[in-house]
C-alpha cells in the first residue's frame, strides 16, 4: 500500500461517484448535510449490488449448486470485509444484523435476560441515540436491574467525575456506550471509560454507528466487549449492519432470533444451536446489502477513514468560527478538538422546522428534530435542534450555502 | 426572497409574530392540549361557550411558525361560530387561509390547532371527532 498516513482527500473528484449529486433540489445544487442521519451511495456500491443480482443471486449457505456458491462466498467474502475493517480476530466474531439498533437488541436480549436481576446497574450516557438507550432501559425494567444514565455537562461533554458515586448502589453489568454522539459530534474517551467499567467486572456496548464510518475503529484497541455499526452511514444500502462481539461472550450467549440458518439440529424434543456467527443470523440474510456493504468497506477503505477524519476535521474547523458569526446562533457541544463533523445549533428561537424549511428552499439538507436523542434534548433545555453532519463529499462551500442560509432565516424571522 | 414569499407568506410571518387570540382564558368552559411529538409543536386552546356558541377562544403553544400561525388563524376563523359549525369544520378551509403548500410532515404542525380545538369542542359539548382526525389524534398526542 502506498503513503496513506498523509493521503489527502479530494472531495470534489469522490463527489463524481455520487450520482444523487447530479440533481438540482429547487433549481440549487444538493447540498446534503445529513449524512450523519445516512449517507449518500457511490456508484462502486450501486454497481456492485446490480452486478451481485444480475450474475450471481442465490440463497446462501445450503445451494450445492454453483450459482449459490458464489452467492455463499460474495457474502461471506463481505463478513471477511467486515472482520478486517474493524480489526477484529475472526469472522465467527461478526454478525450481521438489520443495523446497530438490531445489534443492540441482540445483545440486550440475548445477554441481558440471561445476567442483569436486582442489584444490578445498567449505564447508559444521556447522549445516547434511543439505540442505545431504550433497550437498556426495557432489559433493566424486565430484569429488576437498574438503569442510569452518565450527565453531560453544558460542554456537551460526560461528566466523568462523579462516575464511581454513579453506581455505588449496585453491581455495574452493563455500559452501553455511544463513541461519538449523533446530536453533539462529542466524541468520548471510550478506552478510559471501557477500563473503569471492566474493573467493576461490566460489559461494555459500544455504539460506532457515527464513528466507524468516519475515522479508523479498531474493536481490539478499543477494550469494549460489543461493538455494532452500520452500513447506510457509510456509503453502503441501509438493511445491513455488524455486531461485532468477543467471541467467549457470543459463546455463552442464548440466541435472539430463532428459525431458519440458525440451528444445528431440530428434533421434536429439543433444538441444538449452529456455530458463530450463525447462531445469531436466523432467517435469509441481507444478501445483496450485506455485499453493498463490502463495497462500500473497500470504497472507504480506500479513500481511507485517517483521511476522511482529518479531512471532516478541516470541514468543522472552517464551519464552527463561520456559524459562530451568525448573530443569535448557539452552537451545542464541545470545540473542534473533541468533535467530529456534527454540528447541532439553535438559531435565536426559530423553530428547527422553519430553519430547515427555508434551507431546502436553497437547496440545503438538514435535519430538524430530537435526532432521537429526547433525554439529551431535555438537557440542553430545547426541544430539537437543527442540525448539519459533514462527509467525505461535503464542501466548503456547501458550508459558505448553510451559513447564506441561515442568514436569509434572521432575515426572514427578524 | 420571491420563493420565500412563497413560502412563509407575510400573513403568516405576521401571524406567527403577532398571534392572534394569545393567552389564557381564565375560567374557561373547557380547555384541550396537544402536542406533535415529532418537532416538539404544543398548542392549548381554551373555550367559553355562550349556549352553543364559542363566545371566546384563546390558545398558547410554542412551535413552529406553521403551526402557531396555523392555530392563530383559527382563532379568527372560529370565534362566534357554533361549536357544531367548527365540529364539522373541513380542514382545508384552515389549510386554505394557510395559503402554502404543506408536505405531510408540516401538515401536521398546521393541523395540530384544529385538532385540540375539535378535541375541546368534543369534551365541552359533545360534538363528535370525525374519523379521519382519529390518526391524526393519536399521532398528535391529543389530551
Amino acid at each position: 500500500m502506498a503513503v496513506t498516513a498523509e493521503a489527502k482527500l479530494d472531495a470534489r473528484k469522490l463527489r463524481a461517484d455520487f450520482p444523487i449529486f447530479e440533481q438540482e433540489i429547487h433549481g440549487k445544487p444538493l447540498a446534503y448535510l445529513d449524512s450523519a442521519a445516512s449517507s449518500q451511495k457511490p456508484r462502486q456500491v450501486l454497481g456492485a449490488m446490480t452486478e451481485f443480482y444480475e450474475t450471481s443471486y442465490a440463497n446462501i449457505h445450503r445451494g450445492v449448486y454453483d450459482l449459490g456458491e458464489r452467492a455463499t462466498e460474495a457474502f461471506e467474502g463481505a463478513r471477511e470485509k467486515a472482520r478486517a475493517f474493524v480489526n477484529a480476530e475472526t469472522t465467527h466474531e461478526v454478525v450481521f444484523t438489520r443495523n446497530v439498533t438490531a445489534a443492540i437488541n441482540l445483545v440486550a436480549y440475548a445477554w441481558g435476560l440471561d445476567n442483569l436481576g436486582p442489584g444490578d446497574i445498567v449505564l447508559a450516557t444521556e447522549m445516547e441515540h434511543h439505540s442505545n438507550f431504550v433497550p437498556w432501559q426495557y432489559i433493566a425494567g424486565r430484569t429488576g436491574a437498574e438503569f442510569l444514565a452518565i450527565p453531560v455537562d453544558h460542554e456537551g461533554e460526560l461528566q466523568l467525575d462523579e462516575l464511581d458515586a454513579l453506581v455505588d448502589r449496585g453491581r455495574l453489568k452493563v455500559l452501553a456506550l455511544t463513541y461519538v454522539s449523533n446530536s453533539l459530534g462529542t466524541v468520548n474517551p471510550v478506552d478510559r471509560l471501557a477500563s473503569w467499567a471492566h474493573e467493576r467486572g461490566a460489559i461494555i456496548v459500544l455504539d460506532a454507528a457515527q464513528a466507524a464510518p468516519h475515522r479508523p475503529v479498531d474493536v481490539q484497541a478499543l477494550g469494549c466487549d460489543f461493538v455494532g455499526f452500520t452500513g447506510h452511514k457509510m456509503c453502503g444500502p441501509t438493511g445491513i449492519g455488524v455486531l461485532w462481539g468477543r467471541r467467549e461472550l457470543l459463546e455463552r450467549m442464548s440466541p435472539f432470533e430463532l428459525g431458519g440458518h440458525m440451528i444445528r439440529k431440530v428434533t421434536l424434543a429439543e433444538t441444538t444451536w449452529n456455530e458463530l456467527p450463525h447462531k445469531f443470523e436466523a432467517g435469509t440474510a441481507p444478501i445483496a446489502e450485506a455485499v453493498g456493504l463490502g463495497a462500500a468497506i473497500d470504497y472507504v477503505s480506500e479513500v481511507g477513514l485517517d483521511a476522511i477524519e482529518r479531512y471532516e476535521r478541516e470541514l468543522l474547523d472552517y464551519a464552527l468560527p463561520r456559524l459562530a458569526e451568525v448573530p443569535g446562533l448557539r452552537i451545542f457541544g464541545p470545540p473542534a478538538d473533541g468533535r467530529a463533523g456534527i454540528i447541532s445549533f439553535e438559531l435565536g428561537g426559530v423553530h428547527p422546522h422553519d430553519i430547515a424549511q427555508i434551507l431546502d428552499w436553497d437547496g440545503v439538507a438538514v435535519r430538524a428534530g430530537h435526532h432521537c436523542n429526547q433525554p439529551l434534548m431535555s438537557r440542553l433545555g430545547v426541544p430539537a435542534t437543527t442540525r448539519a453532519s459533514f462527509y467525505l463529499y461535503t464542501l466548503p462551500e456547501e458550508i459558505d450555502r448553510l451559513v447564506a442560509g441561515l442568514h436569509k432565516v434572521r432575515q426572514t424571522f427578524a | 426572497m420571491s420563493e420565500l414569499d412563497n413560502l412563509y407568506r407575510e400573513v403568516i410571518l405576521d401571524h406567527y409574530k403577532n398571534p392572534r387570540g394569545h393567552g389564557v382564558i381564565e375560567g374557561a368552559d373547557v380547555e384541550a392540549e396537544g402536542m406533535n411529538p415529532l418537532c416538539g409543536d404544543e398548542v392549548s386552546i381554551f373555550v367559553s361557550f355562550d349556549g352553543d356558541k364559542i363566545e371566546d377562544v384563546k390558545f398558547r403553544g410554542r412551535g413552529c411558525a406553521i403551526s402557531q400561525a396555523a392555530t392563530s388563524m383559527l382563532m379568527e376563523m372560529v370565534k362566534g361560530r357554533t361549536a357544531q359549525e367548527v365540529a364539522a369544520l373541513d380542514r382545508e378551509e384552515l389549510l386554505e387561509e394557510v395559503g402554502i403548500p404543506l408536505t405531510p410532515i408540516r401538515l401536521k404542525c398546521a393541523l395540530l390547532g384544529l385538532g385540540v380545538l375539535k378535541l375541546a369542542l368534543h369534551k365541552g359539548k359533545g360534538t363528535p371527532l370525525p374519523n379521519e382526525w382519529a390518526g391524526l389524534a393519536e399521532d398528535l398526542e391529543l389530551r
